[in-house]
């Protein structure tokens, strides 16, 4: 018992922990490198990418290419918004579509349609439409799925009372239906938006086009080692922190409603 | 606009409706497909009718060709998941069974999970060479995520009754696992490794696209650059066909239907 009392004292316990054991891992790479026993042409000192950061912040135009990446995902983040929920309402109010198309909708949520990027290249060029539209399509399946999930599960009681107020379809839709689907609406968008961002930064990666991912592959490509690891770093940051904001917005979302 | 009337009347159409309109949706998609082909709207091949298309797709299943490379990729993928799923299954069962492991190190697991991995790549290439290696090395990166969150979570949705029912019988430790845990958490487990199995065949086969000279990224590649494109839409539509119906039967071996009914 006592053990969970101080747990219950101490939440920044594990946390601390936590942090320690990343420095702890850090120190004893830049040791292990320092010793020999690891080759710093593999793994740089985790001190040279420290040091790189500003370098590869202040050299390689980060602003810009954060912008390019970020104007990318925000494009296909609005069309996958606006298709979805428009596929998504459409097949709510024809049941019979549902019935028989909604799980071509789950099937193309499992199948590797980023694959498909090099047809997309002949279509778009290499461009930042082919990145859009690819990322686009890849985060379309959860906006409808969740669209449909949740103008489904709009409460009875609602729909009754929207219907003793003699509501005609359309104010019934727009009064009780989307404000009632809303938060798990937002929950298909934010999904969308995670792959979109995901899928931006692989694919200028992979075709060497636009912003953050193909500054990794710059750097790869001219070995500048604690760079690359630097631009890795910096990614990974951005996506987390995008992670973040749209929980948040997610949560906030789920309180309103 | 009564949802619930509506749906129930729409399962009540007459059976054959809906399947019905589902090939009726089909045959139209593939004659617009077709008049788009035929019409010459699109430049040379980039819409290719569907004799073209059928022709590849007899062309590429007929041949030695392809299944070589298909199975270079399944091992690569079975690699990624054998490494990737045991890391994650083992990460799961440590940080599921304790608390106090479990808001240290989770944070760290569940923002990193849906961060793009093929970023890793060039790492992967310098750590593992630039053969089949890197590629398990991605495909392992992408599954160890999803499971590992999915087997964390799978733990502490346990029932503490059963846990307790193990102990007062006495069962071994190895007994608890095998009796006790692994039934338990059995649909966590396997929803984990079929998000795994997903992001694993991504990772793998955008390695292969980037640099590699086998496996099926390789082919769909060599088919972009020799603009064949008859041949790119046969292997993805392949491709597409093998993801779907492997996701179907790993959902179906894992009891998902009966789940989600309950």
């Amino acid at each position: 018992m006592s053990a969970a009392n101080t747990f219950s004292e101490h939440r920044w316990l594990p946390p601390l922990v936590g942090l320690g054991t990343f420095g702890l891992i850090l120190l004893a790479v830049q040791l292990l490198i320092r010793a020999g026993a690891i080759n710093r042409y593999i793994v740089p000192l985790p001190s040279d990418v420290a040091a790189s950061f500003w370098r590869v912040i202040t050299e390689e135009d980060i602003l810009h290419r954060f912008l390019s990446t970020a104007w990318e995902c925000l494009a296909a983040g609005v069309l996958l918004t606006v298709f979805g929920i428009a596929i998504g309402v459409t097949m709510h109010r024809t049941p019979l579509l549902r019935l028989a198309c909604e799980n071509w909708v789950g099937a193309m949520a499992s199948a590797p349609l980023v694959l498909a990027y090099p047809l997309f290249l002949v279509l778009f060029g290499r461009s930042a439409l082919t990145i859009i539209m690819m990322s686009f399509i890849v985060g379309l399946a959860p906006v409808i799925l969740k669209t449909i999930e949740g103008l489904s599960a709009t409460r009875r009681v609602l729909i009754d009372v929207g219907r003793s107020f003699k509501l005609t379809p359309a104010q019934q839709f727009r009064k009780i239906l989307l404000p009632s689907a809303l938060p798990t609406i937002f929950v298909g968008v934010r999904l969308g938006l995670m792959f979109a961002l995901i899928n931006v930064v692989a694919l200028e990666f992979l075709i060497n086009f636009g912003g953050l991912g193909q500054l990794i592959n710059d750097l790869a490509e001219r070995y500048d080692l604690p760079g690359v690891y630097a631009a890795i770093c910096f990614v990974v940051l951005v996506s987390v922190v995008f992670f973040v904001a749209t929980e948040r917005a997610e949560r906030w979302m789920k309180s309103a409603g | 606009m009564d949802e619930i009337g509506r749906l129930i009347r729409a399962r009540e159409a007459p059976p054959w409706l809906a399947p019905v309109l589902r090939l009726s949706i089909v045959l139209a998609m593939l004659l617009i497909w077709q008049v788009l082909a035929v019409s010459g709207v699109f430049y040379r091949d980039v819409v290719p009718t569907l004799q073209k298309i059928g022709a590849a797709l007899i062309k590429l299943l007929s041949g030695g060709d392809f299944y070589w490379n298909l199975w270079v990729t399944a091992d690569e993928i079975g690699a990624a998941l054998v490494i990737g799923g045991v890391a994650g299954l083992l990460a799961g069962l440590v940080i599921g069974a304790s608390q106090f492991v479990a808001s240290a190190y989770e944070p760290y697991l569940y923002y990193l999970g849906p961060t793009p991995k093929i970023i890793f790549f060039p790492v992967m290439i310098m750590w593992f060479g630039v053969d089949a290696g890197s590629k398990i090395a991605m495909g392992a990166a992408s599954c160890f995520f999803p499971i590992a969150l999915n087997v964390a979570a799978g733990m502490r949705q346990i029932d503490r009754v059963l846990i307790r029912a193990g102990q007062s019988f006495r069962a071994k430790p190895w007994q608890m696992a095998l009796k006790i845990y692994l039934p338990a958490m059995r649909h966590p487990v396997v929803n984990g490794l079929r998000l795994g199995f997903g992001v694993a065949l991504i990772g793998t086969l955008l390695a292969e696209t980037k640099i590699s000279n086998r496996g099926i990224g390789y082919l769909v590649v060599q088919a972009y650059n020799a603009f064949d494109m008859p041949q790119l839409y046969a292997i993805l539509i392949v491709l597409f066909v093998i993801a779907i119906g492997a996701n179907a039967l790993v959902t179906r071996c894992g009891g998902f239907d009966a789940l989600k009914q309950k």
